[in-house]
């Protein structure tokens, strides 16, 4: 009895204290959003993408797909928002269903990249010697690769579609976000709490995931939504040049691809709005993240 | 001095080889036999014999080791072996689609400069201003556009203006012509392509010379300058701007990432004939030999590009030459 009365009233405690912190939380967001107008523009546009993939299914007004023979280039109408394009499919469920592999190309390929890339980084700091040599003149010469000419390289040799697109663009995107970790986590590395985790006898993994990899977050943050603009730009160009997703796919490189130079005077929409889609999203990433970039790191803050 | 220099070009013979071999590698990585690839690609059969002298031509049936180093060699003497889709050298196509995707990226770096440097400038003047925030904003959807977006959209209004203004459609033209022959028509063929790629570009160094213009106007000799009462436009342009620029060189090599990325994509949106679309092109027939002497190439200059603005850099900053 003695014993459990410390303990029943902890529990309130505790509870008051995640409510505080979950307010301190929104308080955060709060104070961002104030302080960041364009941050937020991003991260609405960056949420209305996400929204629009995930539920394309229902908020789609046609197939993605069904071609309507009586009513091809049409001009932006009640029926068609943003008009059809050569086949008669519906622009607006097209770009609609395009944010779907848009941001499955992205999240993929820049998730897959930057936690490789935090991987090979903090690793490469960590234990330093011969490891660090030899992975920094690998990752180099993969840096000296410009993005598109790897990603076309990859494709050149595995083919196109969907998956071999997220290999071709992964693979330039990971030596970027190593670097960046590891001169964030050689610097980590000479702190004395790290010292002091070793005169602990903690095993290399512990230091590495709970000392290590937290401090390295705000850069790797930074980067991952950076990638994200990055992989959907370059899946773009790549389905545009025919050699990354295949149609009946809907994306919106690809959707210029088809007849968008061949129609431009008859029918400009079909060239305007799948780009315009790709150029809002990526914006709406980079601005997002600058607006994380000035917030997470304190020396940009006032520039 | 010296010193630096020799170690710096001597770093650039490993991370070619090194990528000679990751190119090398990759193409050797494709699932199946190259020549039964691109034999079996047109339907019809063919024999043993076929493949066979497909490989003898192609070096395949030597060891993988005399073939790299065959193929490090004949870079070395420019020797790129036979296109396997035109069946000519492959120095010959490069070189015949050269001078088009030259004259695009020096126009294309022109421009950027143009654009980015005093609206940079401005921006940092201006800090926090609606100005700066629409040239920030102006700078951040450089890099979110599509360059084959903006070309198309360059291509609908010239098509729009041309129509209202002449009563036909009027298109730039798509054979080249050298500069010295014909500078108008060469010219407006170049000139929206490197428009196109000038934009995208001129976005990052844009961002540059803002953070690093807002830097140096912070420097206590900015405060002497204007303290002994000099008028701010010798202080921006002799003082601050000459500072603010160095940092600026250094963006030269991921301009120079851009200028490739952009001139893939853009050739293809204006019909040109240069690198860009020949390198697309490959891709898409399966010629390995002319993909991994185009990769090569790319990496090359860019390897090169990236040297020679380390040296600039250290040549421009004496900070960092002694250290």
């Amino acid at each position: 009895m003695t014993i459990a009365a410390p303990n029943t009233r902890a529990i309130p405690v505790i509870a008051d204290d995640s409510a505080e912190f979950h307010r301190s939380r929104l308080r955060t967001a709060l104070n961002f959003c104030a302080r960041q107008p364009l941050g937020t523009f991003g991260m609405v546009i960056v949420v209305i993408m996400a929204i629009a993939g995930l539920c394309a299914d229902w908020i789609a007004p046609y197939s993605p797909t069904a071609n309507d023979f009586a009513a091809m280039t049409e001009a932006p109408s009640w029926a068609h928002w943003l008009g059809t394009d050569q086949f008669g499919r519906d622009l607006l469920s097209r770009i609609i269903f395009g944010a779907r592999t848009a941001l499955i190309v992205g999240f993929s390929c820049a998730i897959v990249a930057s936690v490789t890339g935090l991987i090979l980084g903090v690793g490469s700091a960590y234990f330093g010697g011969r490891l660090d040599l030899y992975l920094q003149s690998v990752l180099d010469v993969v840096m000296a690769f410009p993005l598109i000419i790897m990603a076309l390289a990859v494709v050149a040799i595995f083919g196109t579609g969907v998956h071999n697109v997220i290999v071709a663009i992964t693979i330039p995107l990971i030596p970027r976000c190593a670097r960046v970790v590891r001169s964030s986590a050689l610097a980590i590395r000479e702190v004395p709490y790290i010292d002091a985790a070793r005169a602990c006898g903690f095993g290399h993994a512990r230091i590495i995931l709970r000392h290590m990899v937290p401090n390295v977050m705000a850069p790797f943050l930074i980067l991952l939504t950076a990638f994200v603009g990055q992989a959907i730009l370059a899946e773009a160009s790549l389905s545009y040049l025919g050699l990354g997703v295949q149609e009946p796919t809907p994306a919106w490189g690809l959707m210029l691809q088809g007849g968008a130079e061949e129609y431009a005077s008859t029918a400009p929409w079909i060239a305007v709005f799948p780009g315009l889609a790709i150029a809002l999203t990526v914006f709406g990433f980079s601005l997002f993240g600058d607006a994380l970039r000035d917030a997470l790191d304190p020396k940009l803050r006032d520039r | 001095m010296y010193r630096y220099i020799i170690k710096r070009v001597l770093l650039v013979i490993p991370t070619l080889v090194g990528a000679a071999a990751l190119v090398f590698l990759l193409m050797r990585l494709i699932p199946g036999d190259i020549c039964v690839v691109r034999l079996g690609s047109g339907g019809g059969t063919f024999d043993e014999r076929a493949v066979a002298a497909c490989h003898a031509q192609l070096g395949l049936d030597r060891s993988m080791f005399v073939q790299f180093i065959d193929f490090v060699w004949g870079f070395f003497r420019g020797d790129f072996g036979i296109s396997m889709w035109s069946g000519k050298p492959v120095v010959t196509e490069i070189a015949a689609r050269f001078p088009i995707s030259l004259e695009i990226c020096i126009l294309a770096i022109v421009v950027a400069n143009l654009i980015a440097i005093p609206l940079g400038t401005l921006s940092a003047l201006k800090q926090n201003s609606p100005i700066d925030l629409v040239i920030r904003t102006i700078s951040i959807a450089g890099l979110a556009t599509p360059s084959f977006w903006l070309g198309i959209l360059f291509i609908l209004a010239i098509l729009d203006i041309s129509q209202s203004a002449f009563g036909t459609p009027w298109m730039p033209p798509i054979d080249y012509v050298p500069l010295w022959q014909d500078p108008i028509r060469n010219l407006s063929m170049a000139i929206f392509p490197a428009l196109t790629v000038g934009y995208r570009t001129s976005a990052v160094t844009m961002r540059m010379t803002r953070s690093a213009m807002l830097e140096v106007l912070r420097e206590d000799y900015i405060r002497t300058a204007r303290a002994k009462g000099l008028i701010e436009h010798i202080i921006i342009n002799r003082h601050a701007l000459k500072n603010a620029l160095l940092p600026v060189v250094t963006l030269m090599g991921i301009e120079a990432a851009f200028l490739i990325g952009g001139l893939v994509v853009t050739e293809q949106v204006f019909n040109l004939n240069g690198i860009g679309r020949l390198f697309v092109q490959s891709v898409q027939n399966q010629d390995y030999t002319m993909t991994q002497a185009l990769v090569m190439l790319v990496v090359a200059a860019f390897v090169v590009t990236n040297t020679v603005v380390d040296l600039l850099y250290a040549w421009l900053d004496p900070r960092i030459r002694y250290a």
